[in-house]
Parts: structure tokens; sequence; C-alpha cells
């Protein structure tokens, strides 16, 4: 039964990639018109990818998804707000601080400053410029869980606070320094990766059907909509006052 | 083969190291605060344990494969050679054409092979009841960032301010939030953030960086980030259309 299914997951997991090895072909051979250097090694990686998509996805059904959800059950049952709240908190955090995808940003947003002499160009100073960059971003995100944890136990309407967000983004991008604001709007989408994204959606419709009278189609997603729109403020804070 | 097979483990203990700090909290709530064994450990563990190996993997995989064809292709696409211009010739943003139709070709299939929205769509087809497909929306999310990521490098080559976009962009969200049917609201704010994740943003970021490289006259600095910005908006933009549009064309949609 289980190895059925790996093979299905599997076989999607190759139609996923699909569409990109179709891409990178098409140009390669209509447009650039040159030979592709070492297919065998590409050909590996590209196995590689498939299999680690099947598996991630096969995990992620085991253990993280109904891990968060029954945890975002457990809370909501418990109806200890302050637990709520700190485990968002400790979740958001967590999740991001871990994210591959900001360690490999802040490093090279970090190598780029250094090369424009926003920062010393030594070893130090740029793993700390990086470390403070993924803290600044990893808080940020705890702040925009719990944030929107609280919204979905009061039931606000999710657009006038992203819009509220909107406003301040566009009212502090004026007094940000004009290298910072590249990476702070990009660090938005940079924090929900691979393993936030699942976790998160699930602790909010977790929590969203859980509590009487949601609908968790409504009130359930829109954390990561939080979590995208922080580290955008934090960040350019961080710019300014470093 | 025993250096790769180092390299592996190295990556794979890297892979462990990152998971871990969300494992303890998940683990350390469930036992400290709710007072509860774990329900099914063994298939929990396992579960973990395949997303570690599943991560390793893709991530070796695009290293090995995806990155390095990227690269050489957004090089290649800048060079004068390619071009047929000569090194310092005079060049206007139509100079780079191919560059916006890869960005929105790399943008379109990345985010289609992306699985943390293949499990958000997923899930948003079995909260809906089928009303939203999952196809229809991963479809319409990639075609977000297609357009999103082409407007970005439009950006980087003419090096406007990102602000500016940034803005009218979210006006339009504004704008459509109040027309849009409710239930699709959250989801499609959610959309932007989870586009742009493991796959996407290497790529996308050294693909900005290079071109704000190559392209005479801008700085890395300043023009090189910010594409990751517009493939986290214009989803949003692109998911509010579809439901506006699947609700115009009266297809089935469960009215409250």
């Amino acid at each position: 039964m289980l190895k059925n299914r790996f093979i299905r997951q599997l076989f999607s997991s190759c139609l996923d990639l699909l569409p990109i090895l179709a891409v990178v072909l098409v140009f390669q051979v209509a447009v650039i018109r040159q030979p592709i250097p070492d297919v065998a090694h590409l050909l590996e990686g590209m196995v590689l990818v498939v299999f680690g998509l099947a598996l991630f996805v096969q995990g992620l059904e085991q253990s993280l998804f109904p891990l968060g959800e029954s945890m975002a059950y457990a809370f909501a049952r418990k109806g200890s707000v302050f637990w709520l709240l700190v485990f968002a908190f400790c979740l958001g955090f967590g999740t991001t601080v871990a994210e591959p995808a900001l360690i490999a940003i802040s490093d090279e947003a970090a190598r780029i400053a250094a090369q424009g002499h926003i920062i010393a160009d030594s070893d130090a100073a740029r793993k700390s410029y990086a470390l403070g960059l993924r803290l600044t971003v990893a808080l940020s995100v705890g702040v925009a869980i719990l944030v929107g944890v609280l919204r979905i136990l009061r039931g606000w309407p999710l657009h006038y606070l992203i819009i509220g967000g909107y406003c301040v983004v566009t009212a502090v991008t004026p007094f940000a320094p004009a290298d910072i604001i590249g990476i702070a709007y990009d660090s938005g989408g940079v924090t929900t990766s691979t393993i936030t994204v699942p976790l998160v959606a699930a602790l909010g419709v977790g929590l969203a059907t859980a509590i009487k009278g949601r609908n968790p189609m409504i009130d359930g997603f829109g954390l990561i909509a939080f979590a995208s729109l922080t580290p955008m403020i934090f960040v350019m804070a961080y710019g300014m006052l470093r | 083969m025993s250096a790769w097979l180092w390299h592996f483990a190295d990556m794979l203990l890297a892979t462990g190291r990152d998971i871990l700090p969300i494992a303890a909290i998940i683990i350390g709530f469930q036992l400290l605060v709710i007072r509860k064994p774990l329900a099914n450990p063994r298939k929990i563990a396992i579960g973990f344990f395949y997303v570690v190996l599943g991560i390793a993997c893709f991530l070796e995989g695009l290293d090995m494969a995806l990155f390095p064809l990227g690269k050489l292709m957004a090089t290649q696409l800048t060079s004068p050679e390619f071009l047929g211009i000569a090194a310092t010739g005079p060049r206007t943003w139509l100079t780079y054409s191919w560059v916006y139709v890869f960005a929105a070709c790399i943008g379109f299939a990345t985010t289609l092979a992306e699985p943390s929205l293949l499990a958000v769509a997923m899930k948003a087809e079995q909260i809906s009841g089928g009303a939203i497909r999952a196809w229809g929306l991963r479809i319409a999310v990639s075609i977000g960032v297609a357009v999103g990521i082409a407007l970005g490098t439009f950006r980087i080559v003419t090096g406007t301010e990102l602000y500016f976009y940034i803005v009218v962009g979210y006006v339009v969200v504004i704008i459509q939030t109040m027309f849009a049917p409710k239930m699709i609201i959250a989801l499609a704010y959610d959309s932007g953030g989870v586009t742009t994740s493991t796959v996407t943003v290497p790529l996308v970021t050294a693909l900005g960086l290079g071109l704000a490289t190559t392209v005479p006259g801008r700085n890395p600095l300043v023009d090189g980030f910010g594409l990751i910005a517009f493939a986290s908006l214009f989803p949003i933009i692109a998911v509010l259309a579809y439901a506006q549009l699947a609700q115009t064309l009266g297809k089935p949609h469960p009215k409250p």
C-alpha cells in the first residue's frame, strides 16, 4: 500500500518537474543554440530532484500536516490564549530561523553589502550582518503569526489589517536607506518557504476549524499573508537603526 | 563516490539541523504544555525523516542540475554576442526581450512545480469542497509569478524605482479586494508568500543579481534585489482575478 502510494507520488513529482525541463530545453535548443555541457551530471541532479520532491510530500502528509493540525486543535480546546500565542510566536520564529532559502539570501545580501562598502569587507562583519538580518526576519515572522492567530481568535477581517500593513510599508520606505529597500521587500517572500508554509497553514486552518462559528475558508488562511508583510517593515527598521 | 557520500551526509546533517528547532518546538509543546504523548510517534518520526531526506535530495538536485543551468542561461542571454550588438553599443530595454521571456517562463515553471504551493492548493480544494480547483489555483498563481518576474527584470533593466511598482501593485490589490468574493481573500493573500519558496528564491535572486551585474549602469546593491517582491505581489492579483472570473462565469460556487 505504502509502496504504491510512493510510486504514485514519484510519478506526480515527474509531472511537476516537466515544465521546468521543457522551458530550459526549449531555450537551450531554440534560442541559445549551444550544446548543453555535462548532461550526465544534470540528469543525476534531475533524478535527485524528483526523488526528493516525492519524499518531501510523502513525509509532509505523514508528519507536519497532521501534527500541526492536531496541535492547533489541542490548543484551541485547551482554551489558554496565553499558551496559544506563545506557541504561535515560537512556531513563526523556529520555522523561519531554520529556513534554508533565508540563510542563502542573507549570506548573499551580506556579500553584496560588503562589495558596496555598506559594511566592512571582513568575514566577521558579513556574518554578523547576515545573522542580524536572519534574526530580524525570524522575529518579524514570530510577531506576524502571533497577530494572525489573534486575528483568527477575535475574527478581525483580514483585509483591514493587510491594507493597514501596506500603508505602514509605504510610509516607512521613504525613510529607509536605498540599499535595504530591495532586500526588505524580498525578505517578505523569502520567509515563507518549504517548512514554514505547510505548518503555518495547517495551524491556521486547524484553529479556524476548531473554533465555533469560524469558517476555515475565510478565517483559516491569512497567516502566511502576515508573515510576508511584517518582514518588510522590520527589515527596513533594521536598515535604519543599524 | 565516497567524497560524494560524505558531501551528502553533510547536506543531510545541515537539513536536519535546520529542521531541528521546529521539531523541538512541536514535540516540546506536545509534551510540556499539552502533556499528552504523541499519537503515533513511529509514523511521525518516519515522516520527519522523509521530510529531511526529501529536502536534502531536492536541494542537492537543484544545486547539481537546475542552478548551473539557470545561471548559464542568464549569462548567455545577456552576453553581447548573443544579443548581436557591440559590447559598448547603444541598447534600449527592447534589446533584452529574451530576458523577459525567459524570466516569465522560469517563473511559471518553477511555481507550477512548487511543493509548498501543491500542498496549500490541495488543502484549499479540500476545504472549499471542490469549488476551488487545485489545478486552477496553481495555474493562476503561476501566471501571476510569470508576469511579476518578467516585470521585475524589466525594472532591473530600466533601473526604475522598486517602490513605485510595489505601491501601484498594492493599490490594485486593495481595489480588487473590495470586489472579490469574500472566501477567496485570505487564500489570495497567502498565495503571495507561498509561491516564493526554496525552489524559486535562490534561482530568481541569482537571476536578478546576475542581471544587475551584466546590464551596464546597474548596481547589484540597489537594483539586484526586488524580484522576489514582484513574485510575491502578482500572485495575489492573479488569484483575486481568478476568483472574480470564476464567479462571473457562474461556475459552481457556494453562496453564503
